[in-house]
């Protein structure tokens, strides 16, 4: 077997980090992005620029400052101690923290463009029907923003896969709590275990393809990603 | 463009050109891959060897089979300052090197190293005593400050009591960005590090005895790329000269 179980671990891992982090950005992301669509305030613009800001940011940057504020001097970590939960570096909780930070545009984007294709004449409709916002939301959004959502997920999972830097910096690289796929790979080619890196980084690039396949095949007349 | 601005653009490039053409004459610039541990004391040693040979060291800082990599797949590098001997002995046998050229620049010394004053009393014990969450070390698959860390681990009977409590570094930079960043209450670093002009700079330390671990023998190199480089030949032979050596010394390596 050309895989350690050292190699499968790194792979379960990845997907639990993947989709746990897929299903938090789902939940969060969704509210930001209805209101992204449909807001008229002043905040629109800087909420919309934070939330895009992963896109643009190297995660050395992500990482660095996850490291200090996470660590026992910062105030995120101040306060997880506080709470008696010592601090979130070197675990699994803090890596599902980075990760919904780094992937965070991945999913919001999709579910962004999805809301504001629907448009707001449906939304009116629906409420002199008098439906209730969660009526709207289940009745008349989901259904017609699913494409959307289809797509925020597959992004989300597939980024999450695909994170190096910011887990590098904060993981500690601990078997079975921080080491995930990228890490390892990093670690074989170190050591010069090319054979082995080899294995690895080609499973990646044919799920990467794999996924994108699924992704561009599915919607055969949009160019957009909603 | 306006036609007014063009005649603008020849005389920029002029200037350009004259600049490259009298650095070029002045001195000769030699790429340098160096080994993490080693990144304060070659910044001592660049701008002495500058002002004494006119020659201009660019270094680049990290892990040594990162590098391997690197050179073996047509990095620019000329002079190699690794980490280990070992790498730069799969070069030579390679033939990535200039015969002859292989020497060691430098013996390092481990540390256990806490930000915290105090924390660590110059002896094991607070390493044995074992109260602490997260004992940082370099990868020691990719490091031999990593790996010369498992060896004293070893020696000292701890490798399964803290066995779920290390985290690791990509390099010894990393294994010491943890513990300074107080993420890990200690680790083990290169002393280079956290050593300057015969004491430790801040924090508390325990200088692990040399016999409990293999020596960290480091070996310098001048790869293929540099073979007519009179300024990888320079380098190499002011590493070995009496300014270096002390540079070397004052921040904790033997030689």
């Amino acid at each position: 077997m050309p895989l350690t179980s050292a190699d499968f671990s790194a792979i379960w891992l990845t997907l639990q980090l993947a989709s746990l982090t897929t299903v938090i950005l789902l939940i969060v992301g969704t509210p930001i992005a209805l209101w992204l669509a449909h807001t008229r305030s002043r905040l629109r613009g800087p909420i919309g620029a934070i939330v895009a800001l992963p896109l643009v940011l190297p995660p050395t940057v992500i990482g660095f400052y996850l490291l200090l504020t996470m660590g026992p001097h910062g105030y995120v970590g101040q306060f997880t101690q506080f709470l008696g939960l010592g601090t979130l570096t070197f675990s699994f909780a803090g890596l599902v923290i980075g990760s919904v930070i780094y992937s965070m545009p991945f999913v919001v984007q999709p579910l962004q463009n999805a809301f504001t294709a629907i448009g707001p004449r449906l939304l009116e409709v629906a409420a002199t029907l008098r439906a209730n916002p969660w009526d709207t939301f289940f009745s008349v959004i989901l259904p017609l923003a699913r494409p959307g959502f289809i797509t925020a997920a597959i992004l989300g999972f597939a980024h999450t896969v695909g994170e190096f830097g910011v887990v590098l910096m904060i993981g500690g690289n601990i078997p079975e709590k921080t080491r995930v796929v990228s890490v390892q790979i990093y670690d074989h080619v170190e050591a010069l275990e090319y054979a082995q890196a080899h294995w690895l980084a080609g499973a990646m690039v044919v799920f990467s393809f794999l996924v994108l396949l699924a992704l561009y095949s599915s919607r055969k007349s949009q160019t957009s990603w909603s | 463009m306006t036609a007014r601005a063009r005649p603008f653009v020849p005389s920029v490039l002029a200037i350009f050109i004259g600049c490259s053409a009298f650095t070029s004459a002045q001195a000769d610039e030699v790429q340098v891959a160096v080994a993490a541990n080693f990144t304060a004391p070659i910044q001592a040693i660049a701008s002495d060897f500058e002002k004494d040979t006119g020659h201009k060291l660019i270094a680049a800082y990290g892990a040594t089979g990162q590098f391997y990599t690197q050179i073996k797949n047509g990095a620019p590098f000329e002079v190699f300052l690794a980490a280990d001997d070992s790498t730069p002995e799969k070069l030579e046998k390679e033939g990535d090197i200039v015969p002859g050229s292989r020497f060691t620049y430098a013996v390092g010394t481990l540390a256990l190293w806490s930000a915290k004053d105090g924390y660590i009393d110059g002896t094991d014990k607070t390493l044995i005593g074992n109260q602490y969450k997260h004992l940082s070390i370099a990868n020691p698959k990719a490091a031999p400050y990593g790996l010369a860390a498992t060896q004293v681990l070893a020696k000292l009977d701890l490798i399964d009591k803290v066995k779920n409590k290390i985290v690791e570094g990509q390099n010894i930079t990393q294994a010491y960005q943890f513990v300074s960043t107080g993420n890990a209450e200690l680790g083990f670093v290169a002393l280079s590090q956290i050593y300057k002009d015969g004491k430790v700079s801040s924090g508390s330390a325990w200088i692990v005895p040399e016999a409990m671990h293999d020596p960290i023998r480091q070996d310098a190199v001048i790869l293929k790329k540099g073979e007519n480089n009179p300024a990888a030949k320079a380098l190499a032979e002011y590493l070995k000269g009496p300014k270096a050596t002390a540079i070397i010394k004052s921040y904790g390596y033997h030689l």
